[in-house]
């Protein structure tokens, strides 16, 4: 068992195929931690059950990449924000015009579409909305003067399609259309072909002007959103959430719990059982009849319990997971030392003096190590899955989102009923690609450590 | 004390059973039956293909049979089952409605369907669980088998030209009996709890949910009771797969005096 050497198993590990496989995972999901940590801003996970900061997202919306198996193209979601802007002088008059491009090129109308800005202006300016079709058809969309002021101010506005005045100027151009638009919305209005109401594929322009009598208006901020059905690389969810920045972000938080609980639990598991066995007699009696009491405690349903009344922190959950996943390697690690108690060099070690403590770190443990190590690489995937199952049934902690805490948000959405596979997929695969990774490197590690089941 | 050998555990604060009695005892006896069915039979079938796959993998170690049955091992063991639980319904429950996506059937228990519409809701969850439960114990009854399979008394019998089905399926297994024997005592009275996140996703209204369902609202009576009977179950479980395993391996029964 611990004849070999560190660098035999390292080149015994790398020789088997598995253990590459599990290394090659694990290398690239910490990398994508690492680029999740630093490249998408921490405020905005921690605005993950913000509504707020979501809100130009659409709802539910599948990932784009879907589009490239469909024949009918779902239209992507879009948050259009750099305009050009054009300036005008005409007399007195100030015009200035924002104007964004839209390449549209799907098979179904958008949901919706929303124009936000934020202006500065004195006066009271004229805002005119409108939009360049692909066959050259203007329609007008909005003609509003925004509420008069003497000092400069700054007006924050939202212009929605279900504005009912957007209606009423489409309606007064209905000679444009070859058919009825009364009853249509006000997307499938602008968006179709003027012989029949079927989606018209090109470039739109959508022009904002704002005109203004010897004064000068200033955007501060501005967006058109195209409300679409698909979005993202990984969609989004009920609440408007980006599926991928949570996904992201569960990466690390997966990794950091499966880490610390393992290394903590091995670690607890090999000084207590190492030192029972070690001293033996009353000693060991007296901690192994511990160990079996907590060996008894069914694990899930006191995890359960902690939870709820004690906290659901992410912080004490891993320590909660600690107290039940020492148990087991303690036993194994009494019963190794046991074996190597009775070795020639243990005893000439106590013949000679040695103290105890020196004993244990400088002769018991390093022949443990490599089962240590396996032991480690075998217990991440339990406490990663552990912990998505506690989040599942929503005693994880809210504030972090976990791909445990994903799930819960799709089951208690009915994501299954209603075919949002996106919601439910990925995460689970995340978990288990996770998972996969330790237990190929501790497969690996074992069948070095253990060669009677390699062959 | 004498009320916990009666197994009177008092009333319940908050929840009842389903013919509304408030007595822990009622509700438990209640749920039991119904865990029993799916996670009992579950386990019994998980075993049962687990050792035959594990033994046949084991008799051609290094074959295409084996190396499926270690790969699917390691990959199933990684995957959460309530997560598979959730794309069986997607699929199975909604996508191709074959299987309802509740595991509770909404006939009242009295009329003579009822049975027939419990087996027909526990199927899902069923396929579930021992999809990804068996292969876990085909490998665990592999590695046993494969120690045993490198021993003397094996090889003497293949040289004297026993059949090696035989030799399999009697002598090595037989052999490799007492820690099996062990697991399965351990995670028979195991499924008596229930999977309590396997439950909440097929909504099956067993002794995992009733666990889930008391911690929530903190409903101390059920959950002293559950737990002690699951406790109680355990105990004498380990106590009767220790039996077992002296009974299978009479090396350990002297280690007494040791």
């Amino acid at each position: 068992m611990s004849n070999i050497t560190p660098q035999e198993i390292r080149k015994e590990f790398f020789k088997s195929k598995m253990g590459i496989a599990g290394i090659t995972i694990l290398t690239i999901l910490i990398l994508t931690s690492i680029i999740t940590i630093v490249i998408i801003p921490i405020e905005t996970f921690q605005e993950w059950n913000n509504p707020e900061s979501w809100i130009t997202y659409p709802k539910a919306a599948i990932p784009i990449w879907v589009n490239l198996f469909l024949s009918e193209k779902i239209p992507e979601h879009r948050i259009l924000v750099d305009p050009n802007i054009e300036t005008t002088f005409n007399d007195e008059i100030n015009l200035t015009s924002y104007q964004f491009n839209l390449n549209f090129n799907y098979d179904q109308f958008p949901k919706d579409f929303i124009y936000s800005y934020l202006l500065e202006y004195s006066g009271s300016p004229l805002l005119q909305m409108s939009v360049i079709r692909p066959d050259g058809v203007k329609l007008e969309l909005v003609s509003t003067s925004l509420p008069h002021s003497n000092l400069k101010i700054i007006h924050n506005d939202r212009i929605f399609s279900t504005d009912a005045m957007i209606k009423k100027e489409l309606v007064l151009q209905e000679e444009e259309f070859g058919f009825e638009i009364n009853r249509l919305s006000v997307e499938d209005i602008i968006f179709s072909k003027t012989e029949s109401n079927k989606p018209l594929k090109g470039n739109y322009i959508f022009l904002i002007d704002f005109y203004e009598i010897n004064e000068e208006s200033k955007i501060i901020d501005s967006k058109l959103i195209i409300g679409g059905k698909a979005f993202g690389i990984m969609g989004t969810d009920e609440l408007r959430r980006d599926l991928a920045i949570g996904l992201l972000w569960g990466t690390p938080l997966a990794l950091f719990i499966g880490l610390v609980v393992s290394i903590g639990s091995v670690v607890m598991g090999l000084v207590y059982g190492i030192y029972a066995g070690f001293k033996g007699k009353k000693t060991d009696e007296t901690m192994m009849r511990f160990n079996d009491i907590l060996y008894a405690l069914p694990a899930l349903p006191f995890l359960i319990i902690l939870s709820v009344t004690i906290s659901n922190s992410i912080f004490v959950m891993t320590g909660f997971l600690m107290i039940f996943g020492w148990v087991g390697i303690a036993k194994v690690a009494r019963s190794m030392s046991l074996q190597i108690k009775t070795r020639g060099f243990v005893e000439a070690a106590t013949i000679m003096g040695q103290k105890d403590s020196k004993m244990i770190l400088k002769h018991i443990l390093p022949q443990l190590l490599p089962y240590a190590f396996a032991s480690i690489a075998i217990s991440v995937p339990a406490a990663i899955t552990t912990e998505a199952g506690l989040s599942f049934l929503g005693l994880g902690d809210p504030s972090f989102p976990t791909w445990g805490q994903i799930l819960h948000d799709a089951n208690t959405f009915g994501a299954a009923a209603r075919g949002l596979w996106w919601w439910i997929v990925p995460p689970g695969i995340m978990i288990a690609i996770t998972g996969l990774a330790f237990v190929f490197i501790g497969n690996a590690l074992d069948s070095i450590i253990n060669p009677k089941l390699k062959r | 004390m004498y009320k916990i050998v009666l197994l009177d555990f008092g009333q319940a604060t908050f929840l009842t059973s389903d013919s509304g009695s408030s007595d822990v005892k009622d509700i438990i006896f209640e749920k039991l039956p119904k865990t029993i069915l799916l996670f009992t039979s579950a386990t019994v079938i998980i075993s049962i293909i687990g050792i035959f796959v594990g033994a046949l993998s084991a008799s051609k170690v290094g074959s295409t049979i084996d190396r499926i049955t270690s790969s699917f091992a390691i990959i199933s063991s990684s995957f959460p089952v309530w997560w598979i639980g959730m794309l069986m319904i997607f699929l199975f429950a909604f996508t191709y409605q074959i299987f309802p996506a509740r595991a509770t059937p909404d006939i009242p228990a009295s009329s003579p369907e009822y049975l027939g519409a419990l087996l027909y809701h526990m199927a899902l969850p069923l396929i579930t669980i021992v999809m990804i439960g068996f292969g876990s114990w085909a490998y665990l009854v592999r590695n046993f088998m494969v120690g045993i399979m490198q021993e003397d008394f094996i090889i003497a019998k293949k040289t004297i030209g026993i059949n090696q089905n035989k030799i399999t399926y009697t002598h090595a297994l037989k052999n490799a009996a007492p820690p099996i024997i062990t697991i399965l005592a351990l995670s028979l009275s195991g499924s008596l709890g229930g999977a309590i996140i396997t439950e909440a996703v097929f909504d099956w209204p067993g002794m995992g949910r009733l666990y889930f369902e008391a911690i929530t609202v903190m409903d101390l009576p059920v959950i002293i009771g559950a737990t002690y009977i699951l406790t109680v179950f355990f105990l004498v479980s380990v106590f009767i797969a220790d039996l077992l395993y002296g009974y299978f391996d009479p090396r350990i029964r002297s280690s007494a005096g040791e």
